[in-house]
């Protein structure tokens, strides 16, 4: 029994290990073991992602249709689970539509450069002890670089399309996706700090108290702006469906469109793992073993993802960029200085690790509560300021209608 | 550590590779009969006027400006995080003073308008 539950909790680790055993076995020199090693890690990693896709578009469908008292997809297959595979024959069998007028090779490369760039990030999520593609020194900075590559992507598509709404999509979304690439840039700084490194195991093996506990405001920005990133509802203005139709992806079909829609699930799944690297403790968890944690960690925030999706209408372009600009940027500079200020205040006065974390959520709630009320005020001041002079007008008029 | 970057290439080249094979399975399964018609440009039932290469607002470029600027004060911030538990309150100091000063430029922008939509 006990040996048991320990192969099932270190499957990944017995399984490396098995693998290199077996591999240096058959007298494999010691470059050849691990480049086979690397090309087999690569390979699964790349299919969790495109596996991950598949799995999500059913989720999301089925989810969404819940939310609005529907069954989803429920032909193909038992609850239309193979719904997917349906899906995926279909798009491989569509005819590929290029516009005449299409720059051909920026059309044609901007699907596999978003997709792959969206895959990209997944190489430095820890699924367990060990059980990492490549524990990079730079892991968190690697993530946020690589996965910003897929708006040169995006870009591409909609320039190289030749389209009108396509090229206002792309405008869209440069805009929106590198403004809130600030905030989140700047809440991820705030975990590093408190971390002191950048390597996703390095940041998972520091948090004792999941740091979602400790940081509360840096968790709900980066939640925000990677919602926002990954350009889904309320944020989804570059391929906003009633003004734009489609946005970047109009003028594509078939295998490229799957693509395209391949980096917006993948990224939403790498955003929900980083998250849940950063903020949820990834891997730790007790009983379960340590790759259902992140699993489930995981799922997490893909569920809120769908959630938010279910729930909230689109907001105009304006509002979105203040929203950025006006209020995220300026509240994580603040919230940047005052968590160091904070900590250092707290280590100096010799706080143990439970006051220090009380401290810094007490720290993160009041600044949270603080940055809310503000906003809060000064929009009510200025429509009490606007209401005013309108209500004396019409007093006015009232009078000069009665003088008559 | 050099073994991990060599994995991370792998990596990359497997997922490109693995893309470029799905879409190399669509050119050899799907129907190519293209006419004039399925290959003009999308338009909500009209016909298409004109190029959509053209000049447009200049305001995306100030959001980029502003944008550069934060990105690059990020790349001053990482090294500084990583360091933050062996630094003195002297550099915490210092570090907030420049984000206070990048904070300004930020209140600066906005007051001349440069992040109002229009």
């Amino acid at each position: 029994m006990e040996q048991i539950y320990d192969f099932i909790y270190n499957l990944l680790p017995y399984f490396g290990a098995w693998l290199r055993g077996l591999l240096q076995g058959w007298g494999f020199p010691e470059w050849a073991v691990a480049l086979t090693i690397g090309l087999i890690k690569a390979f699964l990693l790349a299919n969790f992602g495109l596996i991950g896709f598949a799995i999500l578009t059913y989720v999301e469908r089925k989810i969404v249709a819940r939310f609005q008292d529907r069954l989803g997809p429920n032909l193909a297959g038992p609850y239309g689970i193979l719904q997917p595979v349906a899906d995926g024959i279909k798009l491989l069998t569509k005819e590929d539509t290029m516009p005449v007028g299409a720059d051909r090779w920026v059309y044609n490369l901007a699907p596999l450069i978003i997709a792959t760039c969206a895959l990209a990030p997944l190489v430095v999520i820890p699924f367990g002890p060990g059980a990492i593609g490549a524990d990079l020194n730079i892991g968190v900075l690697y993530a946020l670089a690589v996965g910003a590559g897929a708006l040169v992507g995006v870009l591409m598509a909609g320039w190289g399309s030749n389209n009108k709404y396509a090229l206002l999509g792309a405008f869209r979304a440069v805009a929106q996706l590198i403004s809130y690439e600030i905030p989140s840039v700047l809440s991820v700084v705030v975990v590093v700090m408190v971390a002191g490194t950048m390597s996703t195991v390095g940041i998972v093996l520091a948090q004792d108290i999941p740091y979602l506990f400790v940081l509360p405001l840096a968790a709900l920005v980066f939640l925000m702006s990677g919602v926002a990133e990954v350009g889904r509802t309320p944020f989804d203005l570059l391929e906003a469906e009633s003004e734009i139709v489609a946005g970047f992806h109009i003028e594509y079909s078939g295998m490229k469109f799957a693509l395209v829609f391949l980096g917006e699930f993948v990224h939403a799944l790498v955003v929900s793992a980083l998250f849940a690297v950063l903020f949820l403790g990834g891997w730790r968890g007790p009983w379960l073993p340590p790759y259902l944690w992140t699993l489930i960690k995981m799922s997490l925030g893909i569920f809120l993802f769908f959630w938010l999706r279910a729930t909230l209408p689109r907001i105009r372009i304006d509002q979105m960029l203040n929203l950025n600009w006006k209020f995220l940027t300026p509240l994580m500079i603040l919230n940047l200085i005052g968590v160091a200020l904070v900590d250092k205040g707290l280590r100096a006065a010799g706080a143990t690790t439970g006051l220090w974390a009380v401290g810094m959520f007490a720290f993160n709630m009041a600044m949270l509560i603080g940055a809310l009320a503000l906003p809060g005020y000064l929009g009510h001041r200025a429509r009490m300021a606007a209401m005013a002079p309108a209500s004396e007008e019409e007093g006015e008029a009232l009078e000069a209608a009665a003088a008559h | 550590m050099l073994q991990g970057y060599a994995v991370v290439g792998l990596y990359l080249l497997m997922s490109f590779a693995l893309l470029g094979a799905t879409l190399l399975l669509w050119w050899l399964l799907r129907p190519k009969k293209p006419n004039p018609l399925k290959l003009e440009t999308y338009e909500c039932g009209v016909q298409t006027v004109g190029d959509a290469w053209v000049q447009f607002r200049a305001q995306y470029y100030i959001f980029a400006l502003i944008f550069v600027l934060f990105d690059v004060e990020a790349v001053f911030l990482f090294p500084w995080a990583v360091a933050y538990n062996q630094l003195g309150l002297y550099a915490v100091i210092e570090m907030a003073l420049f984000l206070l000063l990048l904070l300004g430029g930020l209140l600066y922008a906005w007051r001349k308008g440069a992040l109002e939509w229009v």
